[in-house]
């Protein structure tokens, strides 16, 4: 039985998390409204730019890009996992890398973004290209980077083909991992994660109408395609922060609600001793006074 | 046949404009665009500059920056870094970030800094010249 000291120690101790847990809780919420905000912002103009796209490519059927054609024959595909930095936001992290570990590891090489996936790959022992890093709240040149080397790549022949692991942002309470093709470009459908939380998919659809481009198709998607691509980096990196400081907030919200609900059990624990040492002792002096009297 | 398009203004922050018009006038990068409704489907970049629109008998206008856009027979759509309303136009703001890109560009730059400080610099020079041109004229 432990003494009521004990207890005493064990609730200040208690508490002490709770204060923390509620002060992380505090913080991610106001984290998550901007990177929520931003990742929303954004969507339009992703959506735009995808439809924008989709039209395009369907509308110039007689000319193409080294972007759109496959290249890199027999070669492996490379995932890019973007992942949070620190841990403490429940389980976004290992539903994350659950997928990641579902790809082959000898058709897949890696290129992380985020310390837990590097972590993560480093210890399953997986093939990684590099390593990359973004900040809480994502620049367009970090998006740019991991854009650029992914293109980079796949033009050079080095890779048949570029996926993205990401966790899509879809409501406060529920974000969920997501593997979405980024090269070559004929392959890519949507992100749209509707802002009803619905992450319904949209594809390429088949343009109706012939597109008349200024100067020329060739120097319009040159330039249209990789401003396209870094965009869809950013965009990712942007719904991923929202997902971490969403499921961080949640998670420490959980947290204080468990701690406080523990030093709620632990008082009522430590009252009852206390109560049943004072009955103990006004036995005592009642038994001794009968006693001597 | 329809007398109004749709213009689209969207930047990577927002949705700047979207309303019903009649007219359109682009910065392209071959020259200036007249876009009226049922103009044939036409993809073109847009350099820095100025957006004029006629709604009815308003006359609007805004600044924006580098971008691309897609023109169907019902709708514009503009892509750019930033569009930004012609009352919104903070002209002090414009013309610190102008001083500012331009002593940038005397730094030494990697080429991908250059193309960035390059097209903060249009991007505050199509406010100001948007701005004043408007005061003058």
């Amino acid at each position: 039985m432990p003494s009521t000291r004990d207890i005493r120690r064990r609730i200040k101790s208690v508490k002490n998390t709770s204060q923390i847990t509620k002060a992380m809780q505090m913080v991610a919420a106001s984290k998550m409204r901007r990177a929520q905000q931003q990742a929303l912002a954004g969507r339009p103009y992703a959506e735009l730019m995808n439809e924008v796209l989709a039209e395009v490519t369907a509308g110039a059927s007689d000319f193409s890009h080294p972007l759109m054609e496959p290249s890199g024959e027999g070669k492996k595909r490379a995932l890019i996992v973007v992942s949070t930095d620190k841990g403490l936001c429940g389980a976004l992290n290992s539903n994350l890398l659950r997928e990641a570990g579902k790809a082959d590891r000898d058709q897949t090489v890696f290129i992380s973004a985020g310390r837990k996936a590097a972590q993560y790959l480093a210890r399953t022992k997986r093939e990684l290209l590099a390593e990359f890093s973004y900040k809480d709240s994502p620049e367009f040149a970090e998006a740019r980077a991991i854009s650029k080397l992914a293109q980079e790549l796949f033009l050079k022949g080095e890779v048949s083909g570029v996926d993205i692991l990401f966790t899509n942002f879809v409501t406060t309470l529920n974000q969920h991992p997501e593997i979405k093709p980024f090269l070559p470009v004929a392959e890519i459908t949507g992100i749209k994660a509707g802002v009803e939380g619905s992450s319904s998919q949209q594809e390429l659809k088949e343009g109706s109408q012939d597109f008349l481009f200024e100067p020329d198709a060739g120097s319009v998607l040159a330039e249209l395609l990789p401003h396209y691509l870094n965009y869809q980096m950013y965009q990712i990196l942007l719904e991923s922060k929202a997902s971490e400081h969403s499921a961080r907030m949640v998670a420490m919200k959980n947290a204080t609600d468990n701690a406080n609900q523990l030093i709620k059990d632990l008082t009522l624990e430590y009252n009852k001793l206390r109560q049943a040492m004072i009955t103990n002792e006004l036995l005592e002096i009642t038994s001794a006074a009968m006693a001597l009297g | 046949m329809a007398q109004t398009l749709k213009l689209e203004i969207v930047t990577p922050e927002s949705t700047v404009y979207s309303e019903e018009v009649n007219m359109v006038t682009l910065p392209g990068k071959e020259g200036t665009l007249g876009i009226l409704p049922q103009h044939i489907p036409l993809m073109t970049q847009v350099t820095a500059g100025e957006i004029s629109v006629r709604k009815e008998n308003e006359h609007h206008h805004l600044a924006i920056g580098d971008g691309f856009v897609q023109v169907t027979p019902e709708k514009v759509s503009v892509m750019t870094d930033m569009a930004v309303r012609e009352e919104n136009i903070d002209e002090d703001k414009a013309e610190e970030a102008r001083r500012k890109a331009e002593e940038r560009l005397q730094e030494k730059l990697s080429d991908e800094e250059l193309a960035t400080v390059k097209a903060a610099l249009a991007q505050s020079v199509a406010q100001l010249n948007l701005k004043r041109r408007r005061r003058n004229g």
